[in-house]
């Protein structure tokens, strides 16, 4: 997976990363933060050091940001959170993105290694889940959290995880469906075989016994294996709409009544085979097309973005509430990195807020006490005492859930598939009707019966039925290996007839994990030398940032060594007192313009410059605008200000419209009104401020640095590095659905030889049995060949 | 050849029974996770003095 770097570099032995900062060392090995060599410390300790044999560097970067658990240990979040538990046993599945490799699975089921109390841990690898069952006398849920966290693997925790709501008893009834099709198909080839080959005198005498042996088998097929094509068939005909179920429920009826109406008379032997094979083909269809991730969800709202509860001040006492029991005048008590869960009044303390969230703002602002602070802003600095003004479900940010975009339908775009359903199905009764009129007509009606039944059951669309979710389920296999993530099926057809694409800016077009200093001012090599040796012991982001540009040789020794949070940071060093952080915080001015984007230096009191983080734009960005350029009208929206038109300019032509400042609902309205004026609309958001017009745009997708972090509901997640592919991804949507079409032409060329015979009221049994596997199998290794060829044109693989 | 009969009831409560065993191992849950297991078996067995 990791590609082995020059000899020149340290790796972290836990992690993996490149040691930029002091090296720290235990039992001969290396590390880069005190976290990674204390997980290991722990490991060694208990004798688990195989987790590092399996893999090399298995472990990840610990992050820094403490968090809470108290209420962990309130009965009613207790409750909401367990699986099971009864006086000592309980039973409890966590959700761990970090979850990554056969080291994780290892040391997770050995987690009774590290604490007795612990029973049993299983792991599902794929759904990034651990099953642990546990002693609570023992050890408290708020401690086996600890536990995890601290060696590495911190569960998320959250009441509305739509990733353990699964819905696995849709799939695994469709499995069964499946299971019992395959059975039936099995045994009616079997029973039809002699039928195929004739009979012989001798075998005569079975001939009925297969045929009441076939029926008892059909009825099985129709009754329960297609029962779904039925519902759904009469569902879309109250809705005065056909859908390609329709004439898939009809073909099965006419099939079983026409075989049953044979084997029961015994004036043939019906078409049972094509019936079982048909069925057993559409339930494989339909079970190719629900696949979907197991570890990502699409459908995250708010709540997921929302700590499970709050610490809640009441009568000198702390307590933690989950989100939902909060009310109006409650004072809640937020510390250093935790969110906002509703609009509230600030109290106590200097607030200091990044909304990053909410109106996609990178920089912090300070808010001052009596000021009403929306939901979803992040504390940074010290803790807070606010008051609730408004519940949960009334916020600022949340009411942008109540919003009707949230509450429409999901089928966006009506696909191809639903859409010829209408006019196959309009095609094959006519020609159904027609010859059985002809017939009628000349006075044949045995033929007459025969040939309507028989068009309805040669005409079949299974290959439509069929291509559609083998074709764009492999167009997703292939999208996913490239880091492009979709939600179902459906979204391939949609990614084709986009036409508009909206850029949000940050996060989405611009890296977030990639800081680019500039220093302003000038620093001597001992200056630098101070600084960096101040700044080490800062785990801040910005200061390691600053470490790594500075990259001095020396470290000098650091006295009083003091750190604000959302401030800066106080150290004396070779006898200097250096001062590292936001303006105001350097020169006591407190009017002075502050932006957390830049680190101002001052050493003994004398002002020595700034440092300036400059947003740095997704590599190949350029050439990703030049490609999309020609073929897609953009635009770009962004809740950030103005302050980097001017490299926009560069990089966008002219013509695109560029918005700044806006909220999360002008973005919403934004797209609606592109989408009201006929276009087909693609967003591109990060953050939760993006995701009212992720869900309102025709195609939504989510760009993330990393999957397994929390992104909002989309239709679609993209990995960041993969952006840059977005016109192949585009372009390869459509190469897919021509596939469709052409497979629907060679499905057309069979249907008519079929209909050839039907027409004449001369459709053999044999034929429809030998016509269907035939042009199925031709549909699959079209699909498979074509599929692998246009992914070579469009340079995915 | 009226042995055949009997041959044919036979094959069939074979399937039927191949089929329950298949439905009993998925109402289980075996059929829930079918790549951790393959990624266990991999792994040695605990000795009580492991050192790397």
């Amino acid at each position: 997976m990791k590609s082995s770097s020059t000899s020149t570099d340290t790796l972290c032995f836990h992690c993996g990363n490149d040691i930029s900062g002091p090296i720290y060392t235990a039992d001969d090995k290396q590390f880069c933060c005190a976290g990674c060599k204390g997980v290991y410390q722990v490991l060694s300790n208990n004798n688990l050091c195989n987790y590092y044999h399996y893999n090399q560097t298995p472990g990840q970067t610990k992050k820094e940001v403490e968090q809470h658990y108290e209420f962990l240990n309130e009965p009613k979040i207790f409750s909401q959170l367990v699986d099971y538990t009864d006086q000592n046993i309980t039973l409890i599945t966590f959700y761990i993105p970090a979850i990554h490799c056969s080291s994780c699975l290892w040391l997770l089921e050995h987690l009774h290694k590290l604490n007795g109390g612990v029973m049993q841990s299983r792991v599902d690898f794929l759904k990034k889940q651990v099953a642990i069952t546990f002693n609570h006398q023992e050890i408290s849920l708020k401690d086996l959290v600890e536990l995890l966290a601290s060696i590495g693997y911190e569960p998320l925790i959250s009441l509305q995880d739509i990733v353990k709501e699964k819905k696995d008893t849709v799939n695994r009834d469709l499995v069964r469906k499946i299971a019992v099709a395959g059975f039936c198909m099995g045994n009616v080839m079997l029973f039809s075989f002699p039928e195929y080959l004739g009979l012989s005198s001798l075998e005569h005498q079975f001939q009925s016994l297969f045929g009441w042996l076939n029926l008892a088998f059909a009825i099985v097929i129709t009754f329960y294996c297609c029962r779904d094509f039925f519902m759904s068939a009469w569902g879309s005909i109250k809705n005065k709409v056909i859908n390609l179920d329709t004439p898939l429920a009809l073909i099965v009826a006419v099939l079983f009544l026409r075989s049953a109406f044979e084997i029961i008379t015994q004036t043939g032997p019906g078409f049972t085979d094509t019936l079982s094979g048909l069925a057993f083909l559409l339930l494989m269809g339909r079970w190719v097309k629900q696949r979907t991730y197991n570890h990502i969800s699409f459908n995250r709202d708010y709540r997921s973005y929302f700590p499970v509860a709050v610490t809640v001040i009441k009568d000198g006492e702390e307590k933690p509430v989950p989100i939902a029991d909060l009310n109006i005048g409650d004072r809640i008590l937020i510390r250093n990195n935790e969110i906002i869960p509703a609009d509230s009044i600030l109290m106590k303390g200097e607030g200091y807020f990044d909304f990053s969230f909410v109106t996609g703002e990178s920089q912090p602002v300070s808010k001052v006490l009596g000021e009403i602070i929306y939901a979803g802003g992040r504390q940074i600095g010290e803790a807070l005492e606010m008051e609730i003004v408004k519940p949960v479900s009334q916020s600022y940010l949340t009411r942008l859930w109540n919003n009707e975009a949230f509450k429409g339908t999901d089928s966006k775009i009506k696909n191809f598939n639903d859409t010829i359903a209408q006019y196959f199905s309009a095609a094959v009764l006519f020609v159904a009707f027609a010859a059985a009129g002809s017939w009628w007509v000349l006075g044949d009606t045995t033929k007459a019966w025969d040939a309507f039944s028989a068009v309805l059951i040669v005409a079949c669309p299974c290959v439509l039925a069929l291509s559609t979710p083998l074709t764009l389920s492999t167009v997703l296999g292939l999208f996913d290996k490239n880091n492009f993530y979709l939600k179902n099926t459906d979204v391939v057809e949609q990614l084709a007839r986009i036409d508009t694409l909206v850029f949000d800016k940050t996060g989405t077009i611009t890296c977030p994990n990639v800081v680019n200093l500039t220093f302003t001012g000038r620093l001597s090599t001992k200056e630098e030398e101070v600084i960096a040796s101040a700044a080490r012991n800062s785990s801040h982001p910005l200061s390691r940032e600053i470490v790594k540009w500075l990259s001095v040789k020396e470290v000098r020794p650091v006295f009083e060594y003091r750190e604000i949070a959302g401030k800066g940071i106080v150290a004396i060093v070779d006898h200097q007192e250096v001062q590292l952080g936001s303006r105001s915080f350097i020169s006591d001015d407190k009017d002075a313009a502050d932006s957390s984007s830049s680190v101002h230096i001052s050493i003994n009191g004398t002002y020595k410059g700034f440092f300036k983080v400059k947003q740095q734009w997704r590599a190949e960005l350029k050439g990703l605008i030049d490609a999309l350029k020609p073929q897609f009208r953009m635009h770009l929206i962004s809740g950030d200000t103005f302050s980097e038109r001017k490299s926009l300019d560069a990089i966008f032509p002219p013509y695109v419209p560029m918005y700044f400042k806006q909220s999360p609902h002008d973005k919403l309205n934004y797209v609606k009104r592109l989408q009201s004026a006929g276009n087909k609309v693609m967003m591109l958001g990060d953050g939760l401020n993006d995701a009212g017009a992720l869900r309102q745009s025709d195609l939504g997708v989510a760009v993330t640095d990393n999957i397994n972090n929390f992104t909002p509901g989309s239709d679609a997640i993209l990995k960041g590095e993969a952006l840059a592919k977005l016109p192949y991804f585009i372009r390869h949507a459509k190469s897919a659905v021509r596939i469709i079409e052409y497979s629907f032409v060679i499905a057309s060329v069979y249907n008519l030889i079929g209909v050839y015979f039907a027409v004449q009221g001369k459709l053999s049994p044999l034929t429809a049995a030998v016509l269907m596997p035939l042009s199925t199998i031709t549909i699959i290794i079209f699909t498979n060949l074509t599929n692998r060829y246009f992914a070579k044109r469009n340079k995915l693989r | 050849m009226n042995i055949l009969y009997f041959l044919i009831g036979c094959s069939i409560l074979m399937a039927l029974f191949f089929l329950a065993a298949f439905f009993w191992a998925s109402k289980n849950g075996q059929h829930d996770d079918v790549h951790t297991p393959g990624v266990r078996m991999l792994f040695d067995d605990d000795k009580p003095e492991e050192e790397g």
